[in-house]
């Protein structure tokens, strides 16, 4: 197979950047859309110039290294799954295929397809954790999860932090990616002690990273490697709305019995 | 060079608790202005870090992704052992022990071992608390499953992501110290140089992979968590960034390596394709629970699995290992498909591979059962090779997959070098030549949380450390070191990419140091793999700056590590000549192709010291097997 790529090219953060068209010849259905990429890159470096940038390191769909948009889509035309995931097979013969970066305020580029995602980092470092000390754990079958609460939190803790919901969305919003940890968390008893500190702290770091509001339209849903589900940022919400209530109610010190019962 | 253990006296079971009594402990004021260095985010490094944060040492933390969520631990599938016996099945402390040990074919430690086996139960609980999503049962209570080489279910999961799960729990017990300031979190920053001073580990040398500046990096005391070296193969499953240069250029400084030939092949990956395929993706051993491995018996048989009636397949590991079938050690499972495939029973392109039927238990139980086990595994499959695994039986062949071997460390986890310690995968102490499956997530975090944080303790109590600098002279040497190489990549402008030497290494050791050695084998590597490293510095091509953002740099200085590495590989696997584990040796087998171990003469860690333009020099650890006796390893 033989394709035609556009591939946005920018040598470092302050200069203009610009498509540049490559041939890719000789190009097997079973390589993946990254090895395509790696055999363009060889022909590159092979002349002495510079190869595209672009991340990757598993290339199992689990890192959330990878981080293309392929032909306007963050990850490529098909339904969760990441750019690493994605098969040659999946393209026509002759096809022109369009690769970008993932483009947010919240995500300075680095260098071509690379880009910085810290923001991402900041927001976890904000609250999406359990402040828990190492030792002394009481045993794991003390507190009983049921099954179903377990999967779904699963199912929310499942993100990989790619960032194509931000990439994906109009706004540039990161409400999934914090949605997924502020659900994974408050759905289980050992993330419920912070839950009200943990929601209004991400949210705000969100906020203060550049990343903008959530627009209802559930592109990001629509990208997600992982398939997370946009229930979550109701749930989000309702954990969002729930904190002021905590908050602004009567004294929500930590002697008070009743301060987590609502 | 004396290889001290510092293994402590006394009953096994009391070793580890008697030992931690006996630490000198630092007190929390002196903690405040301890720098440690750690270098590694994954499951060891990312607890390491975030537990000596908490206990209020700061920590500057090092990683090469750009963000400490990515490193390859996340990778892992299956699950993490922890001898809890909360299904009663007759595990304990002892019998984890004792599987490790056995899986391990008789080349590890007894004391590290038992240890391991004894804070397994904490990591879970650990884990738990801080909020990682283990699969529960409808009664609330965690759930298990068995995995391969044992016979009890003491394995807990995350479904198909247990690796992700719990580096994620690491990764958020590093974000909060990060938060509180005790740890200064470095992304996209790669260690390519140890700094040793008067003995002792000071500091690292840095390139920030953005700007490509190179920087001095000081501390009281050096952990290396990075990882294990799979992909000097070039096709193995690790990811593409996982890499031997920090333990490779530590090891040039003066940690001596132990049993690098020791290399585990994971017998359920996809097979290779093509030859600009970058990397075998693995397929979690838990499926081998459900699924059974079989070949044609008719050599060269070309009919669709499905047209090939059940009395002419050979269910060869049911065949060979009627008591542990489909559930065989990985070594072992690893070399019964490499047999049957030299055997001409091989499936698929070029006859390398055999399958993995999942037709029994979806009879059994139905397709909904297995959906809910393995889904994302029969999904990635799907796309990878375009085939329903639900209706046409996968297909597996063995690939590279994770690395026994690795820097030698005592029972303190201490390298040679006083004040460099190494955890998880980079050291080689608890795995002997055969790790078991969900072994590695379980090491990785008794190192992390539970192990290296009493035993640097005592290091800094008592190791006189006088105040160093970046303007020491064996902090500029080792920087020199450093811009000497990036410079000498850069300025080769030759013909051929860092990759096509890579590839071409990679495939030598598989032929020669792979799956099963031979002494001819061996010898030819050895004579090539210098004439190959040759034409790599004269002929290399590195297109671009040091001064940037230059990831076909980075790859190069870890292809020019390998090309050094390959060697000591080889070394160690001509000089080991038994078959334990993972380490085949062709001369030594019995009549049915079994392997032969040999207890007089090899039961021993081989540790290498570094020796400039010469053959490393051979060190030896004695194995002292008292409390468990070695036997023949048998599945059978």
């Amino acid at each position: 197979m033989n394709f035609t790529l556009k591939i946005w090219r920018q040598k470092s953060p302050d200069e203009k950047g610009r498509f540049v068209t490559y041939e890719a010849h000789d190009v097997g259905s079973g390589m993946s859309f990254l090895e395509m990429l790696d055999g363009v890159n060889q022909g590159l470096i092979a002349k002495d110039e510079e190869p595209v940038a672009f991340e990757q390191d598993c290339r199992e769909g689990i890192c959330g290294s990878c981080s293309l948009v392929i032909n306007g889509i963050p990850h490529g035309p098909d339904r969760g799954m990441s750019t690493c995931q994605l098969y040659m097979r999946r393209f026509p013969d002759g096809a022109v295929i369009t690769i970008e970066p993932w483009r947010a305020r919240a995500f300075p580029i680095i260098k071509d397809l690379v880009v910085d995602r810290r923001a991402l980092d900041r927001v976890m470092q904000a609250g999406g954790y359990v402040s828990v000390n190492t030792g002394g754990a009481v045993d794991g079958n003390v507190l009983l999860i049921e099954k179903d609460q377990a999967e779904t939190a699963m199912d929310a803790a499942s993100c990989i932090g790619c960032g194509a919901c931000v990439a994906a969305c109009k706004n540039a919003s990161a409400m999934l990616f914090v949605a997924a940890k502020v659900s994974h968390l408050a759905l289980l008893p050992q993330g419920k002690p912070e839950r009200t500190r943990r929601v209004k702290a991400m949210l705000d770091a969100m906020d203060r990273e550049g990343f903008g509001s959530c627009g209802n339209q559930y592109e990001c849903e629509a990208v997600c490697p992982k398939r997370i589900s946009v229930r979550f940022i109701a749930t989000l919400n309702r954990e969002y709305l729930r904190a002021g209530v905590v908050e602004s109610g009567l004294p929500a010190e930590p002697e008070s019995p009743h301060a987590e019962s609502a | 060079m004396k290889l001290d253990p510092k293994i402590p006296a006394g009953p096994l079971e009391t070793k580890w608790d008697r030992h931690r009594f006996s630490e000198k402990l630092v007190s929390p004021n002196n903690k405040r202005r301890i720098t440690v260095i750690v270098v590694g985010t994954g499951l060891a490094g990312a607890s390491a870090a975030s537990t000596l944060g908490q206990l209020g040492y700061q920590v500057e933390c090092f990683c090469f992704q750009d963000s400490p969520r990515r490193a390859h631990s996340i990778a892992a599938q299956g699950g993490i052992n922890a001898a809890k016996n909360y299904q009663d099945d007759g595990d304990s402390v002892a019998r984890l022990f004792y599987d490790t040990i056995k899986g391990g074919d008789f080349r590890s430690r007894e004391a590290n071992v038992y240890r391991l086996a004894q804070v397994s139960a904490q990591i879970i609980d650990q884990c738990v608390a801080l909020g990682v999503p283990f699969a529960r049962e409808y009664g609330g209570q965690l759930a298990n499953r068995s995995f391969g080489g044992v016979q009890v279910s003491r394995t807990f999961y995350c479904r198909g992501q247990t690796g992700q799960q719990l580096l994620l729990g690491a990764y958020s017990a590093l974000c909060w110290q990060i938060e509180r300031g005790q740890v200064t979190m470095h992304p996209r920053t790669e260690m390519l140089d140890l700094i040793v001073i008067d003995g002792q580990a000071r500091g690292i040398v840095v390139r920030d992979l953005v700007t490509g500046r190179v920087s001095i990096q000081t501390a009281h005391a050096v952990v290396l968590a990075t990882g294990g070296y799979s992909n000097v193969y070039y096709l193995s499953t690790n990811a593409s960034g996982s890499n031997v240069t920090a333990t490779y250029r530590t090891w040039k400084q003066g940690a001596v390596f132990a049993n690098p030939c020791f290399m585990q092949i994971h017998p359920t990956a996809i097979p290779p394709g093509d030859e600009h395929q970058a990397k075998l993706t693995l397929m979690s051993e838990s499926l081998r629970n459900d699924g059974r491995l079989w070949v044609p018996k008719m050599a060269v048989d070309h009919r669709p699995p499905g047209d090939i009636p059940a009395e002419e397949r050979d269910y060869f590991l049911e065949r060979r290992y009627p008591r542990f079938g489909n559930l065989a050690p990985r070594d072992i499972a690893s070399r019964a498909v490499k047999t049957v495939c030299d055997e001409g029973h091989g499936v698929g392109p070029g006859g390398q591979g055999v399958y993995l039927d999942f037709a029994d238990v979806i009879e059994r139980q139905g397709q909904d059962v297995v959906h809910e086990r393995y889904g994302n595994l029969f999904d990635m499959y799907n796309r990878i090779t375009g085939e329903d695994a639900y209706r046409v039986p996968m297909r597996i062949y063995p690939a590279p997959h994770y690395t026994m071997g690795g820097l030698w460390v005592d029972y303190n986890l201490m390298s040679t070098i006083p004040g460099l310690f190494v955890i998880g995968e980079a050291n080689f102490a608890d795995h002997g030549a055969n790790r078991l499956g969900a072994s590695s997530l379980m090491q990785g975090l008794a190192d992390g949380y539970f192990i290296l944080p009493y035993t640097i303790g005592h290091y800094l109590a008592t190791a006189k450390l006088l105040p160093v600098g970046e303007d020491h002279k064996e902090s500029r040497a080792a920087l020199q070191r450093v811009t000497g190489r990036i410079s000498r990549l850069l300025n080769a402008k030759g013909r051929r990419t860092a990759a096509s030497f890579h590839r071409e290494v990679g495939k030598f050791l598989w032929d020669h140091c792979g799956m099963s050695r031979n002494k001819a084998g061996l010898e030819l590597a050895l004579r090539s793999i210098p004439a190959l490293r040759e034409e790599f510095w004269r002929n290399v091509v590195v297109p671009g700056s040091g001064e940037a953002f230059n990831q076909e740099l980075e790859y190069a200085g870890r292809v020019a590590d390998y090309l050094e590495f390959a060697e000591l590989l080889c070394h160690d696997a001509l000089h080991r000549e038994e078959s334990c584990g993972a380490h085949f040796r062709e001369e030594h087998q019995t009549t049915d192709g079994e392997p032969m171990r040999d207890d007089t003469c090899f039961a021993h860690v081989a540790a290498w010291e570094y020796r400039e333009h010469a053959v490393p020099i051979l060190h030896k650890e004695p194995l002292a097997f008292e409390f468990v006796q070695p036997t023949t390893r048998s599945y059978q």
